[in-house]
């Protein structure tokens, strides 16, 4: 492999750094992983759902008779089934949800927000059936007028919503219910000042397009509400505990009376955090008394689950003819989707998150409209503000003639650089990335050829610390049994378990991972955030330290010596002349004495502040407008990569995701507020023909709240690719699209009119 | 009206009856329980649910069941023998050329369907060859990686 490391380690590492086999790597390969649609419980019931067919509809009435009369047909359930909805407002580790919203997203209730929307369900005993029987229920509708473009949607005479809704604003609260769920505004320093001390300012207008997090797998649930009245639902989930906390809100029952059994999940992006059809499954297999599978569809997973928004945004930036930035102003519009609490704020905090800004206004928009309401994607508003924010930073170094990274050198994020936001930086590793990209072969490189350009982006991601809790047992043979309440998505497993190994001073292949069930490990937040391999890692950290204690007083205990003279160092136990390695402890004290567990439970409350640099050759077609990348480097600061091949995977997973992003995907909708790509063969995600290898370069600058020095890796990946991408389309074309996708028809445009 | 289907699946003879609207995947999942073929979009575009039947990568979600009377279909759970994993298995877990795993048993099928025709593939042969098949999660680096590996490694064993 190509990765290149630069790190700042001062310690040496017996497993940390290495690249063991992941632990559920074998049952993967072979077919064996048990995923939530892979099970099939006895006298299993299938349920489907029926969809608005408008994009903004009252919904007069619903008429399940006819279904109900088909044999076979078990039950139906539309929203008047669920209780009445709490207005309340529930932190769920990556945002919050209000619950009145999450109800109604779940099934309408007296409207259809969106193409799509949920209104009502069917059971059935065979999934065919179900679809039949669907069809079948009669949802009389009276069309309204929809909008689905953001700026559309906040003016005055827009299609409302929600008739409820007023915009919270630091301002008075305005009189009237607007489609502007809130106002944010970050001020640091005076922008008048600012830009007044500017030689060369730059202001542009961006959009985006909604986008999918596009896991393969879509979205499934099996939910059994026993005659007990406990509500048991496997289910392909970033959270499990989350989900309980949804179900146990939206049914009103205890949590203890829920459990979540997390399956393997393909995949998430943070699209697997909120309920879609675990509430619905749930309320069937009551009703019907048998265990409900509802697995959507691909086309339901694109209009009824969460993309990510739509954004139009303005962001103006002001340099000294030396290079120095003096002051930026951004003005962002998310669109949040049917219901509010898009993900505007994480993107005003980011818009100017990689720069030493000394004065900056930011003011975010959060929207709502006639699409799905949206969640998290990966790093969720930090691509989309970084597409506008690095483009003029890009622009500004042209115009000034500096070189694009030395700009960025001037002027990064450093230790005790302040957000516009107020939070102030502690060891961040920007400057190692623009230097490890600086010092690549492939900037060092020629680009030579008629259309083709090179571009480099930066991008920054927060990284989450939250809860995680893990119980770590000693088996007699030496091994460690670890328990964690963390779904894996992408090898968690084995970064977790490399940490509890190294603290132990065992070997990765000696602890046997498992996540398990939320009755069976204490709470832990969603994975997402970038934070597993980070809190709870540390968790497991923790875990071993608590086992380690525990062995040093069992070897006291054997030895007949007071535990203050053991000591061990890896993994070996020393005291009262004798010795005895982890794994001869652990079987003698097994013989001795209470069984040895260790407990792990951490709730870290800060960010890790993740940072990347990509660098981006292109070459455009112009009889076509289509853009080939000809080579892609990704630098990153890792902190400490646990297991380097599963960070070279973050990183390029994020990276072709950012690049599909940038140059393809979109949700085409037409004039009725309808997707009309909602297929993986028309919204047409990245093939592996279309990218070509994503170099990596591991930047390592210990996190100086991990004990191993780890920053999240997940999400950071996916921000630099669009501006990457539209710098290099400038350097190849001259032309500077502010719009995405970059796609071919766009740009073929652009290319014939001159723009 | 169910009809009657005679195959063999992972070199064993297997009967079932199957109506004419399920398709290949439906009844390898829900009827015979292998369900190490994924159902991603069940119209063809992702390939999770890839399989080899006579011989080449087809997706089962695009094949009637009714079809494959007299047919020699492979699926995942027959690639490892005599429980050693295939070089393609190996190389994928070595390689860590996975991350949720959804996708992979679709592209381990594509892979070894590849390599028994084309033993020694360049870079553009494995990437054409699987841009059937829809990962998310890893970019595709590392799946290509593991392909050249097992191509190298030695002749997939048929």
């Amino acid at each position: 492999m190509s990765t290149e490391f630069m790190t700042e380690h001062s310690t040496e590492y017996k497993v940390i750094g290495t690249r063991p086999v992941r632990h559920d790597g074998s049952d993967k390969v072979t077919g064996k992983a048990v995923y939530t649609d892979d099970l099939h419980l006895p006298n299993m019931a299938f349920g489907a759902f029926v969809r608005s067919p408008h994009a903004h509809a009252k919904i007069v009435s619903i008429d399940t008779s006819q279904a109900e009369d088909m044999p076979g047909v078990l039950a139906t359930c539309t929203s008047a089934d669920l209780p009445d909805p709490w207005d309340k407002v529930d932190d769920l580790g990556e945002g919050c949800v209000n619950y009145a919203h999450l109800s109604g997203n779940v099934l309408a209730r007296g409207k259809a927000l969106y193409k799509g929307h949920a209104v009502a369900a069917v059971v059935a005993t065979d999934s065919h059936l179900a679809e039949e029987a669907a069809s079948r229920i009669r949802v009389e509708y009276e069309p309204l007028p929809a909008t689905t473009w953001v700026l559309d949607a906040m003016k005055e005479d827009a299609p409302l919503l929600h008739d409820d809704l007023i915009t919270h604003t630091l301002d008075d609260a305005p009189a009237k219910p607007s489609n502007i769920e809130s106002h944010i505004r970050f001020e640091k320093g005076n922008i008048e000042e600012g830009f007044a001390a500017a030689d060369v300012i730059v202001e542009r207008e961006f959009k985006t397009a909604t986008v999918h997090q596009g896991y393969i797998e879509p979205h499934v649930s099996v939910a059994s509400w026993n005659e007990d009245g406990r509500l048991k639902i496997w289910t392909a989930t970033q959270g499990s505990f989350v989900v309980r906390q949804q179900m146990a809100a939206l049914l009103k029952m205890p949590i203890s009376q829920i459990t979540i059994v997390p399956c393997e999940i393909g995949g998430g992006f943070g699209g697997k955090i909120s309920v879609y059809e675990q509430p619905v499954a749930a309320v069937l297999s009551r009703k019907c008394g048998r265990p409900v599978k509802i697995i959507m569809r691909r086309d339901e997973v694109f209009e009824a689950t969460g993309p990510t928004p739509g954004s139009f945004m303005r962001v103006k930036i002001g340099a000294t003819k030396e290079g120095k930035l003096t002051a930026g102003e951004a003005w962002l519009a998310f669109d949040a989707g049917a219901f509010p609490g898009g993900v505007i704020g994480p993107g005003c905090m980011c818009v100017f998150s990689c720069y030493d800004l000394p004065n900056a206004a930011v003011d975010g928009f959060d929207v709502v409209l006639n699409k799905p309401k949206t969640q998290a994607y990966r790093a969720p508003g930090s691509t989309h503000v970084a597409f506008a924010a690095e483009s003029v930073i890009d622009e500004l170094a042209v115009q000034l003639d500096i070189d694009p990274i030395e700009f960025r050198l001037k002027n990064a994020a450093v230790e005790g650089t302040r957000r516009v936001d107020g939070p102030v930086y502690p060891r961040v590793g920007l400057v190692e990335c623009l230097e490890a990209v600086k010092n690549s072969e492939h900037w060092k490189s020629t680009l030579s050829g008629p259309n083709r350009g090179r571009g480099v982006a930066c991008g920054f991601w927060f990284n989450a610390g939250l809860k995680s809790s893990v119980t770590a047992s000693v088996n007699p043979d030496g091994t460690v049994t670890l328990v964690e309440g963390s779904t894996d998505i992408g090898g968690t497993r084995t970064s977790i378990a490399m940490q509890l190994a190294e603290t132990l001073g065992i070997s990765a292949e000696d602890v046997i991972p498992q996540v398990a069930d939320t009755d069976s490990v204490g709470f832990t937040d969603v994975t997402g955030g970038s934070r597993t391999t980070f809190a709870t890692g540390l968790a497991a950290h923790e875990a071993a330290l608590d086992i380690q204690r525990q062995m040093m007083e069992r070897a006291a205990q054997i030895w007949e010596c007071d535990t203050g003279d053991v000591e061990v160092r890896e993994g070996v136990y020393r005291g009262n002349d004798e010795s005895l390695t982890f794994s001869e402890l652990a079987l003698k004290a097994d013989s001795v004495g209470e069984a040895i567990i260790g407990r792990g439970a951490v709730d870290p409350q800060v960010s890790t502040n993740a940072f990347a640099v990509h660098l981006v050759d292109v070459e455009v077609d112009p009889e076509t407008g289509k853009v080939t990348i000809l080579r892609y480097t990704a630098s990153q600061d890792a902190g400490t990569a646990i297991h380097p091949s599963y960070v070279e995977g973050q990183i390029q997973g994020g990276s072709v995701q950012g690049i599909g992003w940038a140059l393809n995907e979109e949700y085409f909708y037409d004039d009725d507020g309808h997707v009309r790509n909602a297929s993986f063969l028309d919204y047409r995600m990245p093939t592996c023909y279309d990218v070509p290898m994503i170099e990596t370069i591991i930047v390592e600058v210990p996190n100086p709240d991990h004990p191993y020095g780890v920053r999240g890796v997940g999400e950071v990946s996916i921000v630099p690719p669009p501006p990457a991408i539209a710098s290099a389309i400038q350097r190849a074309t001259g032309i500077r699209l502010t719009d995405l996708p970059m796609s071919p028809p766009k740009l073929w445009r652009a290319i014939n009119n001159g723009e | 009206m169910k009809t009657h289907v005679s195959t063999t699946i992972n070199g064993e003879a297997v009967e079932f009856l199957c109506q004419p609207r399920q398709s290949l995947l439906e009844i390898l999942r829900d009827e015979l329980s292998l369900t190490g073929c994924k159902e991603g979009c069940n119209n063809g575009n992702c390939g999770a649910c890839t399989v080899i039947l006579n011989g080449l990568p087809v997706d089962s979600c695009l094949v009637l069941a009714v079809e494959v009377e007299g047919a020699n279909i492979e699926t995942v759970e027959g690639v490892a023998q005599q429980r050693q994993l295939h070089p393609v298995q190996q190389c994928f877990l070595e390689g860590a050329a996975l991350q949720c795993g959804i996708c992979t048993p679709g592209f381990i099928m594509t892979s070894k369907a590849l390599l028994e025709k084309h033993p020694a593939p360049d870079e553009e042969e494995i990437r054409f060859s699987l841009a059937g098949n829809l990962c998310r999660c890893t970019g595709y680096d590392k799946i290509v990686h593991a392909v050249q590996a097992a191509a190298e490694s030695a002749p997939a064993p048929k």
